[in-house]
C-alpha cells in the first residue's frame, strides 16, 4: 500500500473506532420517553388487534371490556403479542430473502461481465452489502425512518420520533429523521431492530445496481467511498420522504394529491434510485476500452458466463417474493396472497414481451435480454403489486419487458454510454415506469388511509388523477435528486481520489491488480513442485 | 513417412479418431486451435449489438504414417470429417524426416 494511502485507510479505520465508542457512550445521553423494549417481552398488546380483521374489536370495545373482564383482556395482550410476532417474523425472513438477492446480482453482473474481471465485480457485489450496510447503520437508517413515528404492524412504542420538517406554504415538508443513529439509545428496541434488517436489505439492493454499470474498469478505493454514501445518505433521504414520513408521502395530507407519492415496495425508492445513480456513474467514469469506436457505434462486449447469469436472474425473482410481499411488514394482511402472486405474472411477463420483442428484431431470443426483461417486469411491479389486478401486473410487465430492450439500445447508440449489464434500463426506467403503473392502474380494492388519506388508492384508469399526478411528482423528485447528488458526487470522487483503473489494468483485467485474486486462475499454465 | 495434419470441426474428432484406429493408425496427437479460412469467420448479435467472432474454435489431429498408407488415411479422414458445409477444414500432408521414440531409443519405421 503507498503511504498517503495507507494514512488516509488508517484515519478512517480510527475515526470508525471512533464513532462506535460514541455510539456506545450514547445511552446515558438519550432522553426517557417513549421507552424503547430490548427484550420483545412487551412488545405487541391488546391494542394490536384493533383493526387486525374485518371483525376485529375496536378501541371502544376493548376500554369497556377491560374493566369488565381482566381475563380477556389478558388473552387480548396474547392475541395482540402473536399478531406483531407473526408480523415481526414474517419481516424478518422476507428481510433474509432479500439479502440473499444480494447473490443473485453478484450472479448477474459478473455473468455478464468478462472473465477477467470476474474476481473484481464478484468482490464489488460482496462489499457493497457490508459497507453499505455499516453507512446505513451509522447514520442512513437514522435518516431514513428516525421520524416514522410507530410502525403500526410491527408494534412496539414508536421510539423513531424524530423527523426534521420545515415549514413552506404554511405546510409541514418532513426531510430526514433523526432518531436512530448507530441503533443505540432509544432505538434499542426489537421491533426497530427488526425494521433495520428490513430496511437495510433494501437499502443494500440500491447500493449494487451501479456496481453493475460500472463493472470492469471502477478503482475499488473509490468505490469503497461511494458504499458508505450511498448506505448512508443518497438512499436514505430519499426514502425518508417516501416511507419515513418525508414530505412526498405527505403530498395527498397536504395538497390533496391521492394519498402522496406511493410506492409499495420501492420501484422509485429502491430502483429508480439505484438506477439513476448507475446511469450517472457509468457516464462520469466513461465506457469501457474498445466500447465505442471512433465513430460512436458500439462493439458488443459478450459476458463470460451466461449460465451464471441466468441462476443470478433466479436467485433475484426467488428474493423478489421477499421484496414485494413482505414489505406489507405484515405477515396478517392476507393481501400478500395478491402481491406474491402480481409479482410473479409481472416477471413471466416481461420475460416473454422481451423474449419475443428480440425473436422478431433480431431473429433469436437473446437469453442475456430476456434475463433483463424478467428483472424489468419484477422492477416494475414492485410499487403497484399491491394496488393492481391481475391482468394489470401482466400488462406492466408486457411494456417492462419491452421498455428494457428500447432502453438498452438507446442508452447504447444515442447517450453513448457504457451499462455493461443494462442496470439502468431495467432498474432506473422501469423503476419509473412502476410508480407511474401503480397511478394508472391502481383498482381501489387496497390501501385504505394510505399515508393518513382515508379511502383507497385508485390510479388514473380508477377515477383518481390526482394520484397520478402524485407519482409523477416523485418520479421527477427521484431523477432530479439522485441524478444531481450522485452526478456531484461521482464528480467529486474523480477529482480527489479517482474513479478508473489504469488503463494496463483494464487491458490485463482487474481481478490481480485490484482485488488480489483471480477469479479463474487455471486459465495460466503453471508449475507446482510435487513434494 | 510422412505426417499427416487435419484441421476439423471439434465435433468430429471422435469419428475421426475412429476412423483413423481403423485404418491401424495407434498413435494421434490432437490441439484445441483457433483459426479462419475464406469466410472469415461470422457475425453473432449480442444485445443488439453486432460483433464478429473471427478466430473460430477448430481441432488439429496430427498423426505420423508411413509414405504408402497417406492416400488411404486422407481418405478416412475426409470421410469421416466432412459434413459438406463451410467450416469443414483441411488436411495438410508433411515429409517427416526421422521419428525416434523415447523410451527404447528406435528410430525411422520402427519408431512409428
Amino acid at each position: 500500500m503507498k503511504k498517503p494511502l495507507r494514512k488516509i485507510a488508517t484515519t478512517a479505520l480510527c475515526l470508525l473506532v471512533l464513532l462506535v465508542g460514541l455510539a456506545a457512550a450514547l445511552p446515558a445521553l438519550a432522553d426517557e420517553a417513549p421507552k424503547p423494549d430490548p427484550s420483545g417481552a412487551n412488545t405487541g398488546v391488546i391494542n394490536d388487534i384493533i383493526g387486525a380483521s374485518a371483525g376485529a374489536p375496536t378501541d371502544n370495545d376493548i376500554k369497556t371490556m377491560s374493566e369488565k373482564e381482566p381475563l380477556a383482556a389478558k388473552v387480548g395482550d396474547v392475541a395482540g403479542h402473536n399478531r406483531i410476532s407473526i408480523n415481526i417474523v414474517w419481516t424478518l425472513i422476507c428481510g433474509f430473502l432479500v439479502m440473499f438477492m444480494q447473490a443473485g446480482f453478484a450472479m448477474v453482473e459478473t455473468g455478464f461481465t468478462r472473465a477477467k474481471n470476474a474476481g473484481h465485480t464478484m468482490a464489488m457485489n460482496f462489499m457493497i452489502y457490508g459497507l453499505g450496510m455499516l453507512g446505513y447503520w451509522i447514520c442512513g437508517f437514522a435518516l431514513q425512518m428516525g421520524g416514522v413515528g410507530g410502525v403500526a404492524t410491527l408494534g412496539g412504542a414508536g421510539v423513531l420520533n424524530g423527523e426534521y420538517v420545515i415549514h413552506l406554504f404554511g405546510k409541514e415538508f418532513g426531510l430526514f429523521g433523526t432518531k436512530g443513529f448507530f441503533l443505540s439509545g432509544t432505538t434499542y428496541d426489537a421491533a426497530v431492530f427488526a425494521l433495520f434488517l428490513f430496511q437495510m436489505v433494501f437499502m443494500d439492493t440500491t447500493a449494487t445496481i451501479p456496481t453493475g454499470s460500472m463493472a470492469e474498469r471502477w478503482n475499488f478505493k473509490s468505490f469503497v467511498v461511494y458504499g458508505f454514501f450511498v448506505g448512508g445518505i443518497l438512499y436514505p433521504l430519499f426514502a425518508n420522504w417516501v416511507w419515513g414520513g418525508g414530505w412526498l408521502s405527505t403530498l395527498g395530507k397536504n395538497f390533496g394529491l391521492g394519498h402522496g407519492h406511493v410506492d409499495f415496495a420501492g420501484s422509485s425508492v429502491v430502483h429508480m434510485t439505484g438506477g439513476v445513480a448507475a446511469l450517472v456513474g457509468a457516464w462520469v467514469l466513461g465506457p469501457r476500452l474498445g466500447k465505442f469506436n471512433k465513430d460512436g457505434s458500439p462493439n458488443a462486449i459478450p459476458g463470460h458466463h451466461i449460465p451464471m447469469a441466468v441462476v443470478g436472474t433466479f436467485i433475484l425473482a426467488f428474493g423478489w417474493f421477499g421484496f414485494n410481499a413482505g414489505s406489507s411488514l405484515s405477515g396478517t394482511d392476507l393481501r400478500i396472497g395478491v402481491i406474491a402472486t402480481n409479482t410473479m405474472l409481472a416477471s413471466a411477463a416481461g420475460a416473454f414481451s422481451s423474449m419475443m420483442y428480440m425473436w422478431i428484431r433480431y431473429g433469436k431470443p437473446d437469453i442475456s435480454m430476456i434475463c433483463n426483461g424478467m428483472l424489468a417486469g419484477l422492477v416494475a411491479i414492485t410499487a403497484p403489486c399491491a394496488f393492481v389486478t391481475a391482468p394489470s401486473a401482466v400488462l406492466i410487465g408486457v411494456i417492462a419487458g419491452v421498455l428494457v430492450c428500447l432502453s438498452v439500445f438507446f442508452v447504447e447508440r444515442t447517450l453513448k454510454i457504457d451499462d455493461p449489464v443494462g442496470a439502468f434500463s431495467v432498474h432506473g426506467l422501469n423503476g419509473a415506469w412502476g410508480v407511474i403503473a401503480l397511478g394508472i392502474f391502481a383498482d381501489g380494492a387496497y390501501g385504505d388511509g394510505w399515508n393518513g388519506v382515508s379511502g383507497t388508492v385508485k390510479g388514473l384508469l380508477y377515477g383518481d388523477a390526482s394520484q397520478f399526478a402524485a407519482q409523477l411528482v416523485g418520479t421527477l423528485t427521484n431523477l432530479i435528486y439522485v441524478g444531481l447528488v450522485s452526478l456531484i458526487f461521482f464528480v467529486i470522487l474523480k477529482k480527489v481520489i479517482g474513479l478508473r483503473v489504469p488503463e494496463e489494468v483494464e487491458i490485463e483485467g482487474l481481478d490481480q491488480a485490484e482485488v488480489a485474486v483471480t477469479a479463474y486462475p487455471d486459465f495460466n499454465l503453471r508449475n507446482l513442485p510435487k513434494y | 513417412m510422412k505426417k499427416i495434419e487435419a484441421i476439423i470441426k471439434p465435433f468430429k474428432v471422435d469419428d475421426v479418431k475412429k476412423a483413423l484406429n481403423e485404418a491401424g493408425i495407434t498413435g494421434m496427437t490432437v490441439l484445441e486451435v483457433r483459426g479462419f479460412g475464406r469466410q472469415k469467420g461470422h457475425t453473432e448479435i449480442y444485445r443488439g449489438a453486432e460483433y464478429v467472432v473471427d478466430f473460430l474454435p477448430k481441432i488439429k489431429v496430427e498423426v505420423a504414417v508411413p509414405a504408402e498408407s497417406v492416400p488411404a488415411v486422407v481418405e478416412r479422414i475426409l470421410t469421416a470429417a466432412r459434413t459438406g458445409k463451410i467450416g469443414d477444414g483441411k488436411i495438410f500432408v508433411y515429409d517427416l524426416e526421422e521419428v525416434v521414440r523415447i523410451r527404447t531409443g528406435e528410430r525411422g519405421r520402427e519408431a512409428l
